[in-house]
């Protein structure tokens, strides 16, 4: 599916990719005084708020847990591995439409665009995954060696926002509708996966629903890791892998046949 | 290294009547195509050899860019292929991808990286890229705080940091200052002596004339006419004035240029001559001898207000000197059929020696574009000889007088 030549366009451009991943962090914080303190700011605001807030503050509990931890690790498991799926798709979904001007204009290979979105949302996800990290070995919910499962679930969760980001972004050019579309859908995406509450709570005839959303085993998956220190269920996953595997074909399909196309159109 | 072949090329962009037929024709097999193309280039065929400097010319519309893009692979085509030997460099657009919050030195990075440049090679090419833009601090300011022109500059060096074998050029070089253009121009020139092959798109007939071998015209989509820069031209500006009812003809001017005359013919130059002091007709003259230039015109039809206009030329087709009956407040009023009108125009002969051409135009206003009823180039052609004068270079007699001080400085 991915031709040598492509492999070899990105190769050859790999310093383009870097710098513009670099770029791209670097011109949110270029003209602020504290520069990129900002890019740990923010994340660390954003964790505060979901562990001391709603542990200490509010005293939310996680149904079957007693630690008053555990529904922030929860919250966190789920919010910031949802964060990194969300902006891979809004982001891809978008890139060609915002490169448009660089693609009528420049010659390169545009496999790079989706690479430098993974990469940039990759480095986001770093920083805050990173400062969560450090609140789980600080309070002592560290889950131990399991906690390198979340590797392979955090792959698979990228095929999929990959796959699905370039399906949506080449679709986005020809059809304008498709981003307004994804943007809404997104959200419900969200409030259907079990991140800000617990499966548990849902009554008994809606809960096998979730099984119809990929993005449910995922979230359930990193929380299974993160707050009850066990491995995934692995079987769970496989919808999400396959699926995720056919949209990147999809994706590719698309890209191959429409890229030519796609720039009469920008 | 260097080549260019252009095969049977063709472009035509797809049209749905609605955004729903596309849909349509996306999902369901059957059918077939729901859109119609529209062609914007169509059986495009020509060869650049290496090291070949090839001038492409045609109105807005013509085609041109769509071709370029072609060329550089930013679109595919739609029919035939573009086969290209070599490292290509385009200067379609400079200063894409300059971000503003950087300064020019990192958005040189990244203008280089775009190019496929690495960061070491760069880096390497840094100091001569900051030399050639010769803005000097300026190249760690962030890129807002620079005027166009700079931005253009910093632009220009880094997409010219190494020498292609194939350079691509869009009129890009029509922006900057006259300085920085001559530059430039002079960067173009030197990569030509050193074997780089040049496409040059251009409304600027003295840069198509000057730095060309060969000239394409393209009109409507279609290759129109490929030849000598000065014979395309001339083609050219003939066309632009063209109206439904005129016609361009061109007549073999005998050493092998070629007259391109244009025009409604309301009016037409029935003679045009070169005379002495004596009267005599002459086609050699010596450098600052006093002579005329007596153009004969004949009236086919009537005509409220007639110009008469002649462009003196080198043999590269460049303007040495150009003025009307306009301009010198002159015009002639209702001249009527039948009618024959003298003019005769006096003046030093102050130019260089070499070979030189007159072209002369019938128009009723300053310019050929309102009304033009004869448009007649290389309608006359002569020599200019130094005959009495010591030898001097260029192709203008401006003989100085010459004052020196010669005095011992006491130190």
């Amino acid at each position: 599916m991915i031709s040598p030549l492509m492999l070899r366009g990105l190769w050859a451009y790999r310093g383009f990719v870097l710098g513009s991943v670099k770029r791209e962090f670097q011109s949110k914080y270029v003209n602020a005084m504290l520069g990129a303190v900002w890019s740990v700011l923010s994340p660390l605001a954003m964790i505060l708020v979901y562990t001391v807030i709603f542990s200490e503050v509010m005293r939310a509990k996680l149904p079957g847990h007693t630690s008053s931890a555990a529904y922030s690790i929860y919250l966190c498991a789920g919010i910031l591995t949802w964060g990194l799926f969300a902006e891979i798709v809004a982001r891809a979904q978008g890139m060609f439409l915002e490169q448009a001007n660089l693609l009528k204009k420049i010659s390169f290979p545009r496999i790079c665009l989706p690479v430098v979105v993974v990469l940039n949302a990759l480095v986001n996800f770093g920083i805050i995954f990173g400062l969560f990290l450090v609140y789980l070995i600080a309070s002592g919910h560290f889950p131990g060696a399991v906690f390198f499962a979340i590797v392979p679930v955090l792959l698979v969760q990228v095929l999929l926002a990959v796959g699905l980001g370039m399906v949506t972004g080449i679709l986005n050019v020809f059809f304008r509708d498709v981003g307004q579309f994804v943007t809404i859908a997104m959200q419900f995406w969200f409030w259907l996966t079990p991140i800000v509450y617990p499966a548990s709570i849902l009554p008994d005839n809606i809960r096998p629903v979730l099984t119809w959303n990929p993005m449910a085993a995922v979230v359930q998956a990193h929380q299974a890791i993160l707050v009850e220190g066990r491995a995934p269920d692995w079987n769970a996953l496989l919808p999400a892998t396959v699926l995720a595997l056919l949209l990147c074909i999809l994706g590719l399909r698309l890209f191959r046949k429409r890229s030519g196309e796609m720039v009469d159109e920008l | 290294m260097g080549t260019i072949v252009v095969q049977n090329l063709g472009k035509a962009y797809k049209q749905y009547p609605t955004r729903w037929s596309r849909l349509g024709e996306w999902l369901l097999p059957v059918g077939g195509a729901r859109h119609k193309l529209k062609w914007v280039l169509t059986d495009i065929n020509f060869q650049v050899a290496p090291g070949e400097a090839v001038g492409l010319i045609g109105i807005n519309g013509a085609g041109k860019s769509t071709l370029l893009k072609l060329i550089t692979g930013t679109t595919q085509p739609t029919t035939g292929s573009v086969w290209m030997e070599g490292r290509v460099a385009a200067l379609l657009e400079l200063g894409m991808g300059f971000h503003p919050d950087f300064t020019g030195r990192q958005n040189v990075y990244m203008a280089g990286q775009l190019l496929g440049m690495t960061v070491d090679e760069i880096t390497r090419l840094m100091p001569q890229i900051e030399e050639f833009a010769g803005i000097g601090d300026y190249m760690d300011q962030p890129v807002r705080v620079y005027s166009s022109g700079m931005q253009m500059r910093v632009a220009f060096s880094v997409a010219t940091a190494r020498r292609p074998d194939i350079l691509i050029v869009d009129e890009a070089l029509s922006v900057g200052d006259a300085y920085f253009q001559h530059k430039s121009f002079d960067r173009i020139r030197q990569f030509r002596q050193e074997g780089t092959t040049l496409l040059l798109v251009s409304h600027d007939k003295q840069a198509i004339q000057s730095v060309c071998d060969r000239a394409i015209l393209l009109d409507g989509g279609r290759l129109a006419k490929e030849g000598k820069p000065e014979e395309i031209m001339d083609y050219y500006n003939a066309m632009i004035a063209e109206r439904e009812n005129e016609t361009v003809r061109l007549n073999d001017a005998g050493d092998g240029k070629v007259q391109t005359v244009s025009g409604t013919g309301e009016a037409t130059v029935d003679d045009i001559a070169l005379l002495d002091e004596q009267g005599q007709r002459v086609e050699v003259v010596d450098v600052g001898a006093a002579v005329t230039l007596e153009v004969r015109v004949r009236i086919n039809a009537p005509i409220p207000r007639m110009v008469l206009g002649y462009m003196i030329k080198d043999r590269l087709g460049q303007p040495m000197y150009g003025t009307n009956t306009h301009l010198k407040g002159q015009p002639l009023e209702n001249v009527a059929p039948g009618e024959e009108v003298v003019y005769r125009f006096a003046f030093p002969m102050n130019l260089g020696p070499g070979s030189y051409s007159v072209a002369t135009a019938i128009v009723s206003t300053e310019t050929h574009l309102v009304n033009n009823y004869e448009w007649r180039d290389l309608a006359l052609v002569f020599t200019v000889m130094n005959m009495r004068r010591p030898h001097f270079e260029g192709s203008a007699w401006l003989d100085p007088a010459i004052d020196i001080q010669r005095t011992r400085v006491t130190q």
